[in-house]
């Protein structure tokens, strides 16, 4: 259905605008990208009360419309662009208890002689700080309509819905700063040129010209022309603006905004903030929270996963069981479902991490902890902004990295959308687990810490230990595009709005599902397909083989068919392929038996579990680590009549998966998130390197 | 020259001026402004960034950034 009147709703960050976009739109939403840009698109629908429908925008919260970030550079063009359809109505969110800062950009974009409306937010907490706001007089001398209203208790949003429905198709705020002024030939020869009448549209195109995508690039060079004709000089115009409007705005608030002078008492978030950013209980606090965060991932999510493991295997089986046997229900089953099921098993630990994050966020602790680390993330070329990221990157790079956009440096992002990957993700731990069951002994030193727990925890603190230090190598390596600097509000402290905690949640386990699992079942099926045939008759040769009768009578007929399954997986292309690659890692300790695991486990890294299984030809269910750990730990070299699995190959296997790159959904999103294939390839190499070079030293010092 | 980044903790001062026209661009957006008062509330654990009020809210910066605030 189309909309009959498209709002787009902008504000300053932390003003309450995704409350008050959730509650307009309900579950109403969507996601989408803006042409060009990967920035997310959040849309949704409203019914007005006289029955039209409306759809909201909600664009990134942004402190101007000069823009700091690629976010936040979508307002701009939203708002501009003359080519798509500009929104119809602009809701200005502002925040009553800090309605300076906040009226810069309103001051903006109403001289973009959009049709506005303001909701003035946080009415009561602007009340709680003694802050008193004529409505009345602000809005006669503004000549908007404001609409006062509370987003989190939900208050005065029928009155905003209202305020919708009437507004006018016309601009009629009043002007807030004489913008020709500011550079009076130019914005005239500009208007001139690309028939605009609007001098501020007039003065944002020569400054934002060269990044906006509307414009053509003939339109670009002359505006980029026209300036150099005029002598226009971008920082010294913006300064100019901005004290010219700062200096409207006193002027609007003086007699309009009243603040009682309260005898100096400090407010609540200053005194959590005195122990939160303590120099001692800040960084406990900090690494406490990690540490349940951390635990709360693994323990909550386990039974969600087991079930959803359990529900793909009664799946798979009950495909094989009603469908006629042949290559296209083995595709569904062992190719498509089983792709599926290594994809959406990872949902309830990213939606418990997201969940986490977004606490975090919506009450104002990320700001500290960010505030806090800064100083340290800095050292080795990240940005306190890095930490979430990072943390994230324990349960799924996916999410992780595309949350590296509030990264405004571009420097900074990209160092940390490179190193992310290495930090050991939920799909390396039935990799660890496995290994370290099969060669660490089960038992405790020092009294309570436990030899598997501790090699474990090993390689967690290793996975942070490799980022930090590759990041501290890429600070050197990389260019600086801009300069670096961190300028961040820290808002006060909130309770967390429920609401948003699940819609994050649900959104980010959405994008995840969608972008990475795509890939997944399509390099899934891929391996599948290399993994189930192979090259001339071999595979008839087997089945013709095991028919014999001599096996029939040796073999129980389940063992006859692990025989096949092994075999024929041998003997597949994706076995010939782990001959062929044998040589290059047999340096590693590696087989040609651990080389087909590592090509099968390319898109995902836990399923060199299950192929662990099938080669070993493992009884019984192939998910039970016990069994396959069981067959792994008596599988012997035949030549040597050694273990196969020693210390050293399953450290070494270990280091190798630590470090190499076997995930294409990591590849997908960073491509994604730069646009650029390099980077992905860049980190492939990098990783593929480390990881050959930490696998090749291990296995030497530990054989 | 006193800047920002030498006020200690507590203390109050007026911005006068900027060193740096490109940071001054985001400091004023921020609320920053020449004649506003500038008060230093706490300071990193680690002793950068900190953490001032300015315009009725709380901001935090670099030091070396607060550095290219002048105060009266």
């Amino acid at each position: 259905m189309k909309a009959e009147i498209r709002v787009a709703l902008v504000g300053n960050p932390n003003t309450g605008k995704s409350t008050l976009f959730n509650l307009l739109t309900g579950l109403n939403q969507k996601i989408g990208n803006f042409p060009g840009v990967t920035v997310d698109k959040k849309t949704g629908f409203c019914t007005l009360p006289d029955n039209r429908r409306a759809e909201i925008i909600d664009l990134p919260g942004t402190y101007s419309l000069y823009p700091k970030s690629r976010d936040e550079s979508i307002v701009f063009s939203v708002l501009a662009d003359r080519v798509h359809e500009a929104p119809d109505l602009v809701v200005v969110i502002l925040d009553a208890s800090n309605l300076k800062r906040n009226l810069l950009l309103y001051t903006q974009v109403a001289d973009l002689k959009l049709p506005v409306i303001v909701a003035l937010n946080m009415m009561d907490v602007a009340k709680k700080d003694g802050i008193t706001i004529d409505i009345n007089a602000l809005s006669k001398k503004l000549g908007v309509s404001i609409v006062p209203i509370s987003a989190r208790r939900n208050e005065g949003i029928d009155e905003l819905k209202k305020a919708i429905s009437y507004a006018n198709k016309f601009a009629l705020q009043q002007d807030s700063i004489d913008v020709k002024s500011i550079a009076p030939q130019l914005v005239e020869a500009i208007g001139q040129e690309l028939q605009i009448d609007n001098p501020y549209y007039a003065l944002q195109l020569a400054h934002q010209h060269e990044t906006l995508t509307f414009l053509s690039d003939t339109e670009s060079n002359r505006i980029e022309q026209l300036e150099l004709e005029h002598g226009f000089h971008t920082q010294k115009a913006q300064a100019t603006e901005t004290i010219a409007r700062y200096n409207y705005i006193n002027d609007l608030l003086y007699d309009t905004v009243k603040k009682q002078e309260s005898a100096q008492e400090e407010t609540t978030s200053n005194r959590i903030d005195r122990i939160l950013t303590h120099r001692v209980f800040g960084f406990i606090i900090f690494f406490g929270i990690l540490l349940f965060i951390f635990q709360a991932i693994f323990a909550w999510s386990a039974y969600p996963m087991d079930l959803i493991e359990t529900l793909f295997i009664w799946m798979q089986t009950g495909v094989h069981n009603l469908l006629p046997a042949g290559p296209l229900t083995d595709l569904l089953a062992d190719g498509v479902i089983a792709g599926l099921s290594g994809v959406l098993v990872f949902i309830p630990q990213i939606a418990i991490l997201f969940a986490f994050i977004a606490i975090l966020e919506d009450t104002g602790y990320m700001a500290r902890v960010t505030f806090m680390m800064d100083k340290v993330m800095r050292k080795v070329g990240l940005n306190g902004k890095s930490v979430v990221p990072l943390i994230g990157g324990f349960a799924c790079a996916v999410p992780s990295i595309m949350s590296t956009r509030t990264i405004e440096n571009w420097k900074d992002r990209m160092i940390t959308i490179m190193v992310t990957p290495l930090v050991a993700c939920s799909a390396r731990l039935p990799v660890y687990t496995l290994l370290i069951a099969l060669v660490v002994p089960d038992r405790n030193v020092w009294w309570i810490f436990n030899m598997q727990g501790l090699a474990l925890t090993g390689m967690y603190v290793l996975s942070l230990v490799s980022a930090i230090v590759v990041a501290w190598v890429m600070k050197y390596i990389l260019k600086a595009r801009e300069r670096g600097y961190f300028i961040m509000e820290l808002p006060v402290y909130r309770m967390p709005r429920w609401n948003n905690v699940l819609l994050t949640m649900f959104d980010r386990a959405k994008t995840f599902v969608l972008e990475a699992g795509k890939v997944i079942i399509a390099v899934s099926i891929i391996l599948w397909v290399l993994a189930s045939y192979g090259p001339g008759d071999n595979f008839k040769q087997i089945e013709k083989k095991y028919s014999e009768p001599q096996y029939g009578q040796k073999m129980k007929p389940t063992q006859v068919e692990h025989a096949i399954a092994s075999e024929k997986l041998e003997s597949s292309y994706a076995g010939y392929l782990g001959h062929f690659i044998e040589p290059a890692i047999k340096p590693l300790g590696f087989d040609w038996k651990i080389g087909i695991a590592i090509i099968t486990s390319f898109a995902a890294r836990e399923v060199f579990v299950g192929t662990m299984a099938t080669i070993y030809s493992v009884d019984g269910n192939g998910d039970e680590i016990q069994s396959v750990k069981a067959k792994l730990g008596s599988a012997r070299n035949t030549q040597t009549g050694q273990p196969t699995f020693t210390l050293a190959v399953a450290f070494s296997l270990m280091m190798f998966y630590a470090f190499a790159m076997q995930c294409a959904s990591t590849v997908a999103i960073v491509y994604r998130e730069t646009k650029d294939w390099r980077w992905p390839a860049v980190q492939f190499v990098y990783m593929t390197l480390l990881a050959y070079g930490a696998s090749f030293i291990t296995y030497t010092l530990l054989k | 020259m006193k800047t920002l980044s030498k006020l200690q903790i507590g203390k109050k001062g007026i911005i006068k001026e900027f060193t740096d026209l490109e940071m001054s661009l985001k400091l004023m957006e921020m609320g920053c402004l020449p004649g506003e008062e500038i008060t230093v509330e706490r300071v990193a654990p680690l002793g950068d960034p900190i953490a001032v009020n300015v315009s009725g809210y709380m901001l935090s910066l670099r030091k070396q950034e607060a550095s290219t605030i002048i105060l009266q």
